[in-house]
């Protein structure tokens, strides 16, 4: 995915239409927040939360930071990252475990979330990790339901406690505790059937289970492909039984889960693990700032901002930026800049996030990596002079370069031809910004 | 936190019915004004139309708005309505299983009421006096094939099946065989669930769909996808992918016994115009409807 999809090429074009009028404004800033209130919104994070969320961000974003910066487009990516990485939990979160074994976790959700799969995983998971698990199959309602964990159990040759004919799911969680003593399991998950979170009977069922088998967790299990309504399935069950922890599944889709923000953000219970496959060893800890990347449809491009941010320094960009606009760019300023571009891997997708380019129109220049050293070469040949004022770069001095530098005449002839025209091009990028103009068609850079 | 506390205030309000929003709306905006359009536009993203399609509904409502120079806000509502049921179609669409022998493939990702459906369908059509075989080809899943039998035996209609991890295609062929051999009317195919992004499971799919058009070229043939009403966006991918495997030829919605509305198969309805067909509320065997679009648009705003 390139950099220029996506929120980060929106928000781009909507800072691009402010460039020139000098720093972007409150108002640009609410342009920018509707972007992301829309990718959030396409991503399935439910609307209020979309709405608190904008709230906060925004407050963040009009202060200096956002304002001052040069690249506010990426400044309120960052930002924005950075808050949803926040709200989902910074870090992992872990199942705990009973100091009096065993430790019993009750695994609850709506009908196809993935309860009995994840069972088995979570029990080959734990399993791995030193524990005993049994595995308790009290749903009584789906059709095959108990054989399903049976077979799940069998494949992972992980006990299965199920009571045939058995239908009251309180009596069997029950049951399986003590069986689970008596063959000293450290481990009971029971897997429940699925139900709405308004068939109150079905809820007051959970709740005496909870009752009777006092659980260590209850684990709510959530469809990443969740729509608005998730807000809803997850505060109804956490309000009834307290939930302690969340597993989004079928994140191995192509789902941007923002049921994932919407579930953390009104429960304020810790997603502990993604589901990502139907095999069994498919689970994994959650990680919120893979989560928070995924819901902004982002990819790999918030590290190339993170890098693009380390590597620029601000104050020096500003100066650029002027020297672009005044003409006054020199052979010293291309090398520095040069350098840093280096600094941050792929060319094509770095020069974008240069202060004062235009993202859309360099997305089709084309960089010559291998050159990039003769450049920088030729330059390093010249004298402090020479980078300064390259008007006086005459012929006697061009075959002293082009000898220091191990290049020939021609390849310092035409790099300094390129950087004047580079200038020239440079001169008309930052007063084509200004009035939002169009790309700049196929232009190469001197490397 | 903060944060937490004040959207755990703000949802109460969310679960309040969309009609009273509505009615909240008209009746604090006085006039026509984009205030008002804005705040309607909303709800409709809270049932899952999606931010493009809600969008678009809006923009056909303010143009109606414009053209009938309504001035009154509480007409709007009833403008909405009729463009939402423009797009779902006012006509049910029936299962085109005339004349027999007819052929259902029921495809849909994992856990959205496949199997659940296949029952209720069976018994739709058993009670219209057709007869009526299905055929176990989720042999993946633990159990999916018995969790089949259990619903054939409640409908009391034939199933063919094998082990569990053998072929879906080999099924699938068994099953076409035995149902001309039984002069079955409906073949009814339960498929393994699978994530629309998993290439070999679609391929898995696409040669179950040729052999059934191999063996049974002539006969009707539908392919529903199976849709869980509580899925956002990401069903309008699903439908897309889906329909590259062999055409969706309709929708069963399920699971709209819950507080999800379900109003994402409008945009799939309005950008791949596949129509939802029937709809399931409930676990019951008789817990499955026609699809009546003035019903559905009815309760997105009750
Ligand atoms: N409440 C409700 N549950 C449903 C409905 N349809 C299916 N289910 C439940 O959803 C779960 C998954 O259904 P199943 O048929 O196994 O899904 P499959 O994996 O697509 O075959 C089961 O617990 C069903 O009882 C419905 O319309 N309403
Ligand atoms: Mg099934």
């Amino acid at each position: 995915m390139s950099i220029f999809e996506g929120l980060s090429g929106k928000l781009q074009n909507t800072i691009n239409k402010f460039r020139g009028k000098g720093r972007v404004t409150e108002k640009d800033v609410k342009e920018m927040m509707r972007e992301i209130k829309l990718a959030l919104l396409e991503a399935d994070v439910n609307f209020k939360v979309v709405k608190d969320f904008i709230n906060k961000i925004s407050q963040r974003a009009v202060g200096q930071d956002v304002l001052e910066s040069l690249t506010p487009g990426q400044q309120v990516i960052k930002i924005v990252h950075e808050e949803l990485i926040d709200l989902m939990g910074r870090v992992p979160a872990k199942v705990t475990f009973s100091s009096k074994p065993p430790t019993v976790y009750m695994m609850v959700g709506l009908q196809g979330s993935g309860k009995t799969t994840t069972s088995g995983k979570l029990a080959n998971l734990l399993r791995k990790q030193g524990k005993s698990p049994l595995l308790v199959a009290c749903d009584v309602y789906r059709p095959a339901a108990v054989k399903q964990l049976q077979v799940v159990g069998n494949q992972l040759n992980v006990p299965v406690f199920a009571l045939e004919g058995n239908t009251d799911p309180i009596h069997i969680a029950k049951k399986a505790i003590e069986h689970a003593a008596s063959k000293l399991h450290d481990l009971v998950i029971i897997d429940t059937a699925g139900r709405l979170h308004i068939n109150e009977e079905l809820m007051d069922e959970l709740e005496n289970i909870k009752n009777a088998v006092r659980p260590q967790e209850i684990l709510l299990v959530i469809d990443s492909m969740t729509g608005q309504d998730a807000v809803n399935v997850a505060d109804s069950f956490n309000q009834k039984l307290g939930v302690d922890g969340l597993i989004l599944t079928k994140l191995d889709g192509d789902t941007r889960g923002g049921a994932a923000l919407s579930v953390k953000a009104v429960t304020g219970k810790p997603i502990k693990f993604a589901a990502t496959g139907e095999k069994l060893s498919d689970i994994e800890p959650f990680f919120p700032d893979r989560m928070a990347s995924r819901i902004l449809g982002m990819g790999d491009v918030l590290s190339l901002i993170e890098k693009a941010q380390e590597a620029f320094d601000e104050k020096k960009a500003l100066e650029l930026e002027k020297k672009l606009r005044t003409q006054q760019f020199t052979f010293d300023d291309f090398l520095d800049q040069m350098q840093q571009v280096k600094k941050m891997g792929p060319l094509n997708q770095v020069l974008g996030m240069i202060p004062g380019m235009n993202a859309k129109a360099l997305s089709n220049i084309e960089v010559d990596e291998k050159k990039l050293g003769h450049v920088e070469a030729i330059i390093k040949s010249m004298t402090a002079k020479e980078r300064n004022d390259p008007g006086i770069i005459n012929g006697s001095r061009r075959k002293r370069i082009a000898a220091g530098s191990g290049t020939t005449i021609q390849e310092v002839n035409s790099l300094l031809k390129q950087f004047e025209e580079m200038k020239k091009m440079m001169k008309m990028m930052s007063n084509m910004g200004k009035r939002g103009g169009k790309g700049l068609g196929k232009f190469r850079m001197p490397f | 936190m903060g944060f937490f506390d004040k959207l755990k205030d703000g949802l109460s309000k969310t679960r309040k019915s969309i009609t009273e929003k509505i009615d909240q709306v008209l009746v604090s905006f006085g006039k026509v004004d984009d205030d008002l359009f804005d705040e309607l536009e909303e709800i409709l993203v809270t049932a899952d139309l999606g931010v493009d399609t809600a969008v678009r509904i809006i923009e056909d409502t303010k143009k109606m708005v414009r053209e009938r120079k309504i001035t009154d806000p509480s007409k709007v509502k009833e403008l909405i309505k009729e463009a939402l049921v423009e797009i779902m179609g006012e006509e049910t669409e029936k299962l085109e299983i005339e004349p027999s022998p007819a052929v259902i493939m029921v495809i849909g990702v994992n856990g959205v009421g496949k199997t659940t459906s296949i029952g209720k369908i069976a018994n739709m059509l058993k009670n219209d006096g057709k007869k009526v075989m299905l055929a176990a080809a989720d042999t993946f899943r633990a159990a999916a094939i018995d969790q089949l039998e259990i619903w054939s035996k409640r409908v009391g209609v034939d199933l063919i099946k094998q082990d569990e991890g053998s072929d879906p295609a080999a099924v699938i062929y068994d099953a076409i065989q035995a149902a001309r051999a039984r002069k079955a009317d409906v073949l009814i195919c339960d498929t393994a669930g699978r994530l629309h992004t998993k290439k070999n499971l679609m391929e898995e799919l696409r040669k179950v769909s040729r052999i059934i058009d191999r063996e049974m070229p002539n006969a009707k043939r539908e392919n529903l996808l199976v849709l869980d009403a509580t899925t956002g966006q990401n069903a309008v991918t699903q439908a897309k992918t889906f329909s590259e495997v062999s055409e969706v030829t309709g929708i069963v919605l399920t699971k709209l016994d819950g507080t999800a509305k379900g109003g994402i198969v409008i945009a799939i309805k309005s950008e791949l115009n596949v129509p939802v067909k029937l709809i399931g509320v409930g676990e019951q065997l008789d817990d499955l409807q026609p699809f009546d679009a003035k019903d559905f648009v009815e309760a997105l705003f009750s």
